[in-house]
């Protein structure tokens, strides 16, 4: 609460340390002087600590040499590169994993919801019993029971479990087939390119037509069509398809060929999309709860169909209360992508600290991690944030 | 003549089997698939989870630690304190039961039959013993509660706010003959991860409620630091937190003062709980019409006393089922310890699972865990919802 100043008045006779004003710059000052104080006291016995350990403050240690190997690298990485090209790789560890992860969940977030909210007396139950576990189950524990307890305990790559479509389940990790670019790959880049520019087009002017005539268009469905037209018809006209299947073939003690996803990869990314989507569901569900009955009612009774009336009337009022409960899901399934460290996945915290490991370097390296969650919390804070704004009620 | 017009009965709607069965799982031809779908699914996800862990599991892992797992290296001779802890919150929460909730039966059987069901395990004599006497202090207090004089209301919330620091000092010990000091590196399993959560309450409510008060405040200074610490810290991930404090606050004290992992971790525990603290309690006090304020202005209580007196009162009582929520999930990011190498539930796993008679048997290990976690978050949960709905909090 803003404390109000009382209405002014003339008073000569008040001293001037009664007066508000007077007492409230010099609360302030001496906050102020406190904080400076004690940071000054914690920083000096910091350097002190420092200098006694012979280590001085700096990043230019970022340009040595790592020496450690990483696992799994989206970027070509050797031990010889830099310890900042090792953070660069666990940042986009990071990204990749919270980029599926948040896609993921989202998809199974909006799965259970639903069902939690289905007539269905059996689904109902076991949508509840699915977030009631994840809910009161810590993370850490969800995640090292996926990756110990079942990734590592799948057979060796030799007697992988294979599953229909050539995928391979072993304790080696997931094979999977993989396209491999050919000789038109960049062509049909261009392609696809080309499509989606038609297809924006296509919409715009039905949106356009849309207006004009009053009746509504079927825009996403001729915009989604135009862009699959022109990617089969690329794929089946270039001279040699952009793509071919490499599949994945067990040889000797481990996989060649296609795309092998590591059991730490799969068990982090298993942990958090399921972890999430019960929190995602819970609030879908209060979401599509919120918009009330009277609104399915009216727009029945106004002779929309039920596909209609979900998508006019049900999901722009449910995603206005989804949206901000959702953005802080996101925000956490991106801090929890840093539990990778307790199952050995290269994310950008793991190598951190493997490198304050090696170098000591522990105030560095803290700031440099600290900031780099932080930009990438903001960063989606804003996108969901103007999103919201898009959806949100405008109200005088 | 004219024939006699038939009155029939209304019609009834029976409820059998066969309807509630055809209304519930049957009501169309979808819903019917989806319930052989989730039927289905319940069957393939049980059956061979039995059959595991009634054949091939071993659960001698669990039995043989079962002590490790609950208080870790706590001396044997000291074990008694543990149980008096136990005993006094079963004693509160049968008081509390008995005072406000009254006639739930559901759960209120589950909670007095708990300890007597849990000394039916084998758990040796003396353990058995302590949990009957703890189920006797649930129930006797219940009966007093119930039954008791009239103003044990207030008394039920004195001793709430009594216990988490009592308990603090009774497993801690004052030192002397009586109450020897237990060191914190002698705490282990569950009952550190209990300890770090009562810590980590305790000493960050009145932290939060004071940044909270300070991100209120008109005074621009003290509300751009609150506002700092608070996004800071809820910005970035709790490992990050933890690790700050356990390599950095050893650096920020002077030379001479040494702090144990176990305090470090704990301050990491209420600097991060504080940020969330805050946020919650600045809820609260948001909730409240600033009519309370001006009313409680215009009877002439200066700003102190109206924020003691009027708004922090009624903005605590809103939010307590949000500060619930957010005990429970402290008690489950505690587990996140074990990555700074503390030997909390999750740590004691890891030391028994590198037990050589132990050797892969992660799946009993990290069920176990699963099962303890959620026991304690689910009956947390629901008592404070019974709790919530007896008391009327933010229905009144």
């Amino acid at each position: 609460m803003a404390t109000e100043s009382p209405p002014a008045r003339p008073a000569p006779l008040r001293s001037f340390w009664r007066d508000e004003r007077v007492i409230q710059a010099a609360s302030q000052l001496l906050f102020l002087a406190l904080i400076a104080w004690v940071g000054y006291l914690l920083i000096g016995n910091m350097l002190a600590a420092l200098r006694r350990q012979g280590i001085a403050l700096g990043f230019d240690f970022l340009d040595n040499a790592a020496g450690f190997d990483i696992g799994e690298t989206l970027i070509r990485y050797t031990i010889a590169d830099s310890f900042g090209r090792a953070l660069l790789v666990g940042l986009l560890n990071t990204l990749l994993v919270c980029a599926l992860g948040i896609v993921l969940s989202t998809l199974l977030g909006l799965l259970v919801g639903v069902a939690r909210l289905s007539a269905n007396v059996l689904v109902n139950r076991l949508a509840w019993l699915f977030i009631e576990a994840m809910r009161n189950i810590p993370l850490l524990v969800l995640l090292v029971f996926i990756y110990q307890g079942i990734f590592l305990k799948l057979p060796r790559a030799r007697e992988a479990l294979a599953l229909p479509g050539s995928i391979f389940l072993s304790n080696r990790g997931v094979a999977l087939p993989w396209g491999i670019p050919t000789d038109t790959f960049t062509a049909y880049l261009a392609v696809l390119a080309a499509g989606l520019v038609l297809a924006v087009l296509t919409g715009l002017g039905l949106a356009v037509r849309a207006r004009r005539s009053g009746r509504p268009q079927p825009t996403l469905a001729a915009g989604l069509l135009v862009f699959l037209l022109a990617a089969l018809a690329g794929w089946f006209l270039l001279p040699q398809p952009p793509l071919t299947l490499d599949r994945p073939a067990i040889q000797g003690l481990n996989f060649r060929g296609g795309r092998v996803l590591s059991p730490e990869f799969m068990a982090l990314l298993l942990g958090l999309v399921i972890y999430t989507a019960a929190f995602i569901g819970e609030v879908v569900r209060a979401g599509i709860q919120a918009v009330s009955h009277g609104q399915t009612e009216a727009a029945r009774a106004l002779g929309l169909t039920g596909a209609q009336t979900l998508r006019l009337v049900i999901l722009p009022q449910a995603l206005r209360v989804i949206i901000p409960p959702l953005t802080s899901q996101y925000l956490n399934l991106t801090k929890n992508s840093t539990l990778a460290a307790a199952i050995a996945y290269p994310d950008l915290f793991s190598i951190s600290s493997t490198i304050v490991n090696q170098t000591g370097r522990s105030v560095e390296m803290i700031a440099v991690v600290m900031s780099l969650y932080l930009a990438v919390s903001l960063l989606t804070a804003l996108i969901m944030n103007a999103y919201n704004r898009r959806v949100r009620l405008v109200e005088r | 003549m004219t024939p006699q017009a038939v009155v029939l009965p209304p019609p009834t709607e029976r409820y059998t089997l066969l309807g509630w069965l055809r209304r519930n799982l049957f009501s169309t031809w979808y819903n019917a698939l989806l319930t052989f779908a989730a039927a289905g699914l319940i069957v393939a996800a049980a059956r061979p989870l039995l059959a595991w862990a009634f054949t091939q599991a071993e659960w001698a892992v669990v039995a043989a630690n079962l002590q490790l797992f609950m208080v870790g290296q706590y001396p044997r001779d000291e074990l008694w304190r543990v149980w008096l802890c136990l005993g006094l919150a079963a004693a509160l929460v049968g008081l509390t039961w008995g005072v406000w909730v009254r006639g739930r039966r559901g759960l209120g059987v589950l909670l007095a039959v708990l300890p007597f069901a849990l000394a039916l395990l084998p758990i040796g004599a003396q353990s058995r013993l302590a949990l009957g006497g703890a189920g006797l202090a649930g129930l006797l207090s219940y009966a007093l509660g119930r039954w008791g004089p009239p103003g044990l209301r207030r008394i039920a919330v004195v001793a709430w706010i009594a216990y988490f620091p009592l308990i603090l000092v009774i497993i801690r010990g004052l030192g002397g003959t009586f109450l020897t000091v237990v060191p914190s590196n002698l705490w282990g399993g569950l009952l550190l991860t209990a300890l770090l959560t009562v810590v980590g309450i305790v000493f960050s409510f009145p932290l939060g409620v004071l940044l909270a008060l300070g991100r209120q405040s008109g005074l621009p200074i003290i509300r751009a630091a609150c506002v700092t610490f608070i996004e800071l810290v809820r910005g970035v991930p709790f490992i990050s937190v933890l690790f700050m404090s356990q390599l950095m606050l050893p650096l920020f004290l002077p030379p001479n003062v040494t702090v144990d992992r176990v305090v470090r971790a704990m301050v990491g525990v209420v600097l991060f709980s504080a940020a969330y603290m805050a946020e919650n309690v600045r809820g609260g006090l948001q909730a409240i019409p600033r009519g309370q304020t001006e009313a409680a202005r215009a009877l002439g209580l200066n700003g102190a006393q109206t924020m003691g007196l009027i708004i922090l009162p009624q903005a605590l009582r809103a939010v307590i089922p949000i500060l619930v929520g957010q005990f429970i999930a402290l008690f489950k990011d505690t587990s996140l310890v074990v990555i700074v190498g503390l030997l909390d539930l999750m740590g004691i796993a890891k030391t028994v699972l590198a037990q050589p008679q132990f050797l892969g048997r992660q799946i009993e290990v990290y069920l176990f865990l699963a099962l303890i976690y959620g026991l304690f978050c689910y009956v947390m949960s629901a008592i404070s919802q019974r709790l919530e709905a007896a008391l009327g909090v933010g229905a009144r």
